[in-house]
Order: C-alpha cells, then sequence, then structure tokens
C-alpha cells in the first residue's frame, strides 16, 4: 500500500486539535483538551437545536423513552410469577376490565402483564442484533474503505453478495440449523443485517480519506490502525447512528416474525411469541382481538419510533436531505 | 456454460442498434454484459455452497425427527438414512449434491417422499399469482402517492400520505394481516380467512372470481406493507429532480403543471424506482412467506413454513437456493436493463 510513503506536498492547514487562533478568542489560553470539549459540548447543543425542529423526530424520542423505561421497570411493573402458565391469576379468555386492563390470554394470564414483559426481549434483541450487525458493517466497510484494492474488492463482493440474499430467508435458515435461544435470533439478525451498514461505511470512509488531514496524519508517520480508528471512524459515527436508530426498528420487527414463525426461545415471552401463541390458541378465528391487538401495537410503535428518530438524524446529519422533509 | 452464451449475443445483437455507436460502443456493451454474468454465476455457486454447509451442521438426526411419535425399528432408520444418502461421509454427500445440480436434482423430500423440484414446480405459480399481484399493486399506488407527495411538498395531503406509509411500514406483515382476518373474514365475514379457493368451485369464470375473492385479504396486507418504499424512493428522487434547470425550461415554454410533471420530471425521476421494481420481482418468491403462511396460501412460503417445523431438509435446501437464486437473476436483469433506460449509465 502507499500510506506510509511521505506527503508529497507538507500540509498547511492547522491540525483540527492543535490550539490555535482558529478557535476563537479564549483558544489562546484554554489548553487542548478544555477546547476540545468545549467544541464538543457546542457541537452537541447545535445538534439538539437541528434535531429539536423536527417534529416526529421528537416523537420518536418520547416513545422511545416510553419504551425502555417500561422495559427497564418491567420488574416491578409485573410479578413474574403472574406469567406462569400453569398458575394463571385469571380466567382464560376475559374481556378488558379493570383487573385486567387488556383482557387475559387462553391459559387466563394478563396481556398487559405479557406485553409489559415481552419489551424487555424485544428491545434486548432489537440492541444487541443491531450492535452485531453495526459493528460488523462498520468494521468491515472501514477496512474495505481504508484499503481499497485487493482487499477491498474481496470485501465488497462479499458483502454485495449478502446484499443479494433475501434477508428473511437467510436468518430463518440460520434460526433454523442454530439451537432454539434468544442468543441464536440476535446472531441471525445480526448476521444478515450488516451490508447496508458496510457499503455506507465504505462509502463514507472513502469521502473522507479523501480529506487532506488525513494526509497529513499519514505524513507524521500514523499508521493504519491510528488513521482508521483516530482519524476516519469519528467522522463516520455519526451517520452510522443514524443508520443504527433505522436498524433496530427493523431488528425488532424482524425478531417478532422469527418468534412468530415459531424459531423463537419459547421459554422467554416476546411479543412475536405472544402472537404466535394466540394464533395457535384459535384467538384469530374466536376474535380475541384482546390477546392479539395488543402486541402488534407494541411492536407497530416501537419500530415507528425508531424509524421517526433515524429519519430525523439522517435529516440532521445529512443537510441535502434536510430540506426535504 | 452454452446455456450462458445464449443471452449475451442476444443481448449484444440489440446493441448497436441504439444511436448506432460501432465498434468501441459494442466491445464495451459486451465487456458489460459478460461482467455482470460472471458476477451472478459466482454468486449463485456461493449460494449453493453456503446451502450445503449450511443444512449440514444442523444438530440432530433429521431421520430421528421425521419419524418422532412412530416406532420403526433400528433397521428401518439405517434403511432410511441410506435412502437419503445420510450414510456416506460428508465429502461424497458434498460431491453428489453438487452432480445432483448439474442435473437439477435437488434430492427427495423427506416428508412428501417426491422430489423437491416437482413440489416448487407445483407450488410456485400460486406464489407468483399472489405476490406478483401484491408486488405490481404496491408499486402503482406507491409510485402515485409518491409523484403527489413531491409535487406538493410540504402540504398537508403530503404530510398524511408519509406519515400513513411509515406508520404501515412499521407494522409486521404478519400481525396486519391477522388483523385483517379478524375484522374482515372471521369478523365480518365478508372474505375467507385462507387458502386459494373453495373446494368443489367449478366453471372458469366461477374459479376466477372464486381465486380473486381470496386474494383480495392477502394482496392487501402484502400492499400495505409494501408500498411505502416505493413513495419514499419516489418522493425523494422526484424532489431532487424538482430543482432541475430543464423543469423551468419547461414551464418557461408554457407548459402546464401537469405535464411538466408528467412528461419531464417523472421520467427522470423514475429510474431508482424501477431499480427497486426489479430487486423486489426477485423477492416476490421467499417474501410472501409470512403473508401466506398467515392465510394459508398454497404457495412457496407455505411449503417453506411447513419444511421447517419437519425439518424437511431437502425442501429447505432446495427452497433458499430458489429464492436467493431468484434474487440474484433479477439483480442480473436489472443490471443488464438499466443501461437501456438510462443513457446516462451507458457511457
Amino acid at each position: 500500500m502507499s500510506t506510509t510513503e511521505p506527503a508529497a506536498t507538507p500540509e498547511p492547514r492547522p491540525a483540527p486539535r492543535s490550539p490555535g487562533p482558529v478557535d476563537g478568542p479564549e483558544g489562546a489560553t484554554a489548553s487542548p483538551r478544555r477546547l476540545a470539549r468545549q467544541r464538543r459540548r457546542r457541537a452537541l447543543a447545535r445538534f439538539w437545536r437541528d434535531y429539536r425542529a423536527n417534529r416526529a423526530g421528537l416523537f420518536g424520542l418520547a416513545g422511545l423513552a416510553l419504551f425502555v423505561l417500561v422495559a427497564l421497570a418491567a420488574p416491578w411493573l409485573v410479578q413474574p410469577a403472574d406469567l406462569s402458565v400453569t398458575r394463571a391469576p385469571g380466567l382464560p379468555y376475559q374481556p378488558p376490565s379493570l383487573d385486567y386492563p387488556l383482557g387475559t390470554d387462553n391459559f387466563g394470564r394478563s396481556v398487559l402483564d405479557l406485553v409489559i414483559w415481552g419489551s424487555r426481549v424485544s428491545l434486548l434483541v432489537g440492541f444487541l442484533a443491531t450492535l452485531v450487525s453495526v459493528t460488523l458493517g462498520a468494521l468491515i466497510g472501514i477496512i474495505a474503505g481504508h484499503f481499497g484494492g485487493a482487499t477491498g474488492t474481496v470485501l465488497m463482493r462479499v458483502t454485495d453478495w449478502f446484499l443479494v440474499l433475501p434477508t428473511l430467508v437467510l436468518a430463518i435458515a440460520l434460526a433454523t440449523v442454530l439451537s432454539r435461544s434468544v442468543f441464536t435470533i440476535i446472531l441471525a439478525i445480526g448476521v444478515t443485517a450488516w451490508p447496508t451498514t458496510a457499503r455506507l461505511v465504505r462509502a463514507q470512509t472513502l469521502a473522507v480519506e479523501a480529506r487532506p488531514y488525513i494526509e497529513r496524519a499519514r505524513a507524521l508517520g500514523g499508521g493504519h490502525l491510528h488513521i482508521m480508528m483516530r482519524h476516519v471512524l469519528p467522522n463516520v459515527m455519526p451517520l452510522v447512528l443514524a443508520q443504527t436508530t433505522l436498524l433496530v426498528a427493523s431488528s425488532i420487527i424482524m425478531e417478532s416474525t422469527l418468534a412468530f414463525l415459531g424459531l423463537g426461545d419459547p421459554t422467554t415471552v416476546s411479543w412475536g411469541g405472544v402472537l404466535q401463541d394466540a394464533r395457535n390458541a384459535g384467538a384469530v378465528s374466536s376474535g380475541v382481538w384482546w390477546y392479539l391487538l395488543p402486541p402488534g401495537l407494541a411492536i407497530a410503535l416501537v419500530a415507528l419510533s425508531f424509524t421517526l428518530c433515524g429519519r430525523a438524524l439522517e435529516g440532521v446529519l445529512n443537510p441535502r436531505l434536510r430540506d426535504r422533509s | 456454460m452454452t446455456g450462458t452464451q445464449a443471452p449475451v449475443t442476444a443481448a449484444a445483437g440489440s446493441a448497436p442498434d441504439r444511436g448506432g455507436e460501432g465498434r468501441p460502443g459494442r466491445g464495451k456493451a459486451l465487456r458489460y454484459i459478460a461482467g455482470r454474468l460472471l458476477t451472478s454465476l459466482l454468486s449463485l455457486v456461493a449460494v449453493m455452497f453456503t446451502a450445503f454447509f449450511l443444512f449440514r451442521i444442523l444438530p440432530g438426526d433429521p431421520v430421528r425427527a421425521m419419524t418422532e411419535g412412530r416406532s420403526v425399528s433400528v433397521e428401518q432408520m439405517e434403511e432410511l438414512r441410506r435412502q437419503f444418502g445420510l450414510d456416506k461421509p460428508l465429502p461424497q454427500q458434498f460431491v453428489d449434491y453438487c452432480l445432483g445440480l448439474l442435473r437439477f436434482d435437488l434430492g427427495v423430500s423427506y416428508q412428501y417422499r417426491v422430489p423437491v423440484v416437482e413440489l416448487i414446480a407445483d407450488r410456485l405459480w400460486p406464489t407468483v399469482l399472489l405476490s406478483g399481484t401484491g408486488t405490481l399493486l404496491a408499486a402503482l399506488l406507491g409510485l402515485w402517492l409518491g409523484t403527489r407527495s413531491a409535487w406538493r411538498r410540504g402540504s398537508v395531503s403530503d404530510r398524511v400520505n408519509s406519515g400513513v406509509a411509515l406508520t404501515l411500514w412499521s407494522v409486521p406483515t404478519f400481525w396486519f394481516g391477522l388483523i385483517l382476518i379478524v375484522l374482515l373474514a372471521s369478523g365480518a365475514d365478508l372474505f375467507p380467512t385462507g387458502g386459494m379457493m373453495t373446494p368443489g368451485t367449478t366453471g372458469a369464470v366461477a374459479v376466477t372470481l372464486d381465486v380473486a375473492h381470496h386474494m383480495v385479504l392477502p394482496v392487501a396486507t402484502m400492499v400495505a406493507v409494501l408500498y411505502a418504499q416505493y413513495l419514499m424512493i419516489m418522493r425523494s428522487s422526484l424532489l431532487d429532480e424538482m430543482g432541475g434547470d430543464y423543469l423551468v425550461t419547461a414551464r418557461a415554454k408554457g407548459l402546464r403543471d401537469a405535464l411538466v410533471l408528467r412528461r419531464h420530471a417523472v421520467p427522470n425521476a423514475l429510474l431508482p424506482a424501477v431499480t427497486l421494481i426489479f430487486l423486489n420481482i426477485g423477492l416476490v418468491a421467499s417474501g410472501a412467506i409470512l403473508v401466506e403462511t398467515v392465510f394459508s396460501w398454497p404457495g412457496l412460503g407455505t411449503l417453506f413454513y411447513e419444511a421447517l417445523s419437519v425439518p424437511d431438509l431437502p425442501l429447505v435446501q432446495a427452497l433458499f437456493i430458489f429464492f436467493s437464486a431468484a434474487v440474484i437473476l433479477m439483480n442480473l436483469v436489472a443490471d443488464l436493463v438499466y443501461p437501456l433506460l438510462d443513457p446516462r449509465v451507458r457511457s
């Protein structure tokens, strides 16, 4: 690679972190660390101001906060013993009442309890699967963008190939082949969802690496790892964040889909699993709407919240999109 | 190899007709087509390898799973193993698998005891009918609404349109289908709850009407979930075009607003949407897995779902290959058609 050769022309621009007059009047006396902190705080404030202007994004954020709070508070809201199939507290198929605000299921468990408890697995899988796929995608994207050449070509070929495979079919195949557990579901979603992130990150990496300060870092003797971690990654992160938020939405839908197809962990309560139970118990033909409606609405609301947040983030970070919505 | 040679010459034959580019253009087009064909072929081979190894690491004994609940002797199980070729060493199985693929022989279903290729051929048409109709309607609806949204951007109808589309996009497909069944099939009794036709229906007209009646809810489910992406892509690509100078020119010529939209803006904005349509045609085969399962539609999706619960390995494996091959093929078609539609890509 040509990365270690000295730069042809010395870079005249000051380094981003160097203390100097460019950083404003207080820059002359402040330490570099304090300056960096100040700059970061100002950037964050600006970011929040832009984000706040997007009303749909605020709705998404509120919905998200609500669901995360419910999932965290679930052990205090629900007695785990009430979720037992054999010692259910109520009678089967009770319509909504004061005791059971969302009615009861075929065993006599409160549907509200099931939905509250189910939010834990659904959100957990959503977040962890996204973490797996974003880490994988960012890693492959940065490496492919940074090294280019044969490495990049091979990595992008693999990415394209994964992109072509039908995600649902591959996730189903993986979930079938591995043993039934929450971990399997996370892996199946994570391994199938990374190619879009990889493409995005690679494109962004190429754009960042074309900038002069990367050349400067190289001229100063920065190695591959240093450039990728210290210079490229921080610049790629914001877009990855927006992509992550969108991915969580699809991961949660995918989790419920796999659970609905009977590929989830049968010992845990998740929204998709509740819907599968409802269908197997004949709730569809007997019209027990209170058993079917709440879990699906919960999935849709969470997915919508994440989608709205992701789009708002994209709008803030990509000004070309902003004047569009 | 002879099979892949034919489309090259066929497609190249039509290439020089446009604009009379002469020799150099033709060589370039040929190289482009050959490159795309080779990539697709590589993808296909990779899918076949994946399918083999993915379904061979399955923990558990397929023969035991297949005979669960029935009393079978050890000899009978050995016999079954021999029948399905599971007693051979893995490399031998792999060679057999590759040789079988070349003859379009993907094995015999554990469950039905017939070649899986026959099963797939049987169930293909219901799926094509259902998802084809769903994809077509979703694309038309999405493109139409997306165009309207972009043209009157920021208006109430734009905001309502985008909001409804995003909400439906967030809804899980299978749940939407279940709710439709509860409301309109088992509740209001307007539509059948599942299946493709009422047993005992005869006569071409009666059968067509009956199938159409059975199709309403599954197609509605597919359209509701799918149209959002067409709307969004059409909206954003038309918004990109709307700043174009050629639209100002068109207006300056005195063209009416509707004509500027229809003749000038939409044809240019349509290109990204066309790519999406091709990608989704490839997904037609697998996209219906959930809808078919919910509505017991006798297509490939239901077949896949049933095969999963056995698990009927040769069938799952064959469907995996089939679904992936469909996407790869349609990607190839999109790559080959795109330069014909967009002159900018051609050069």
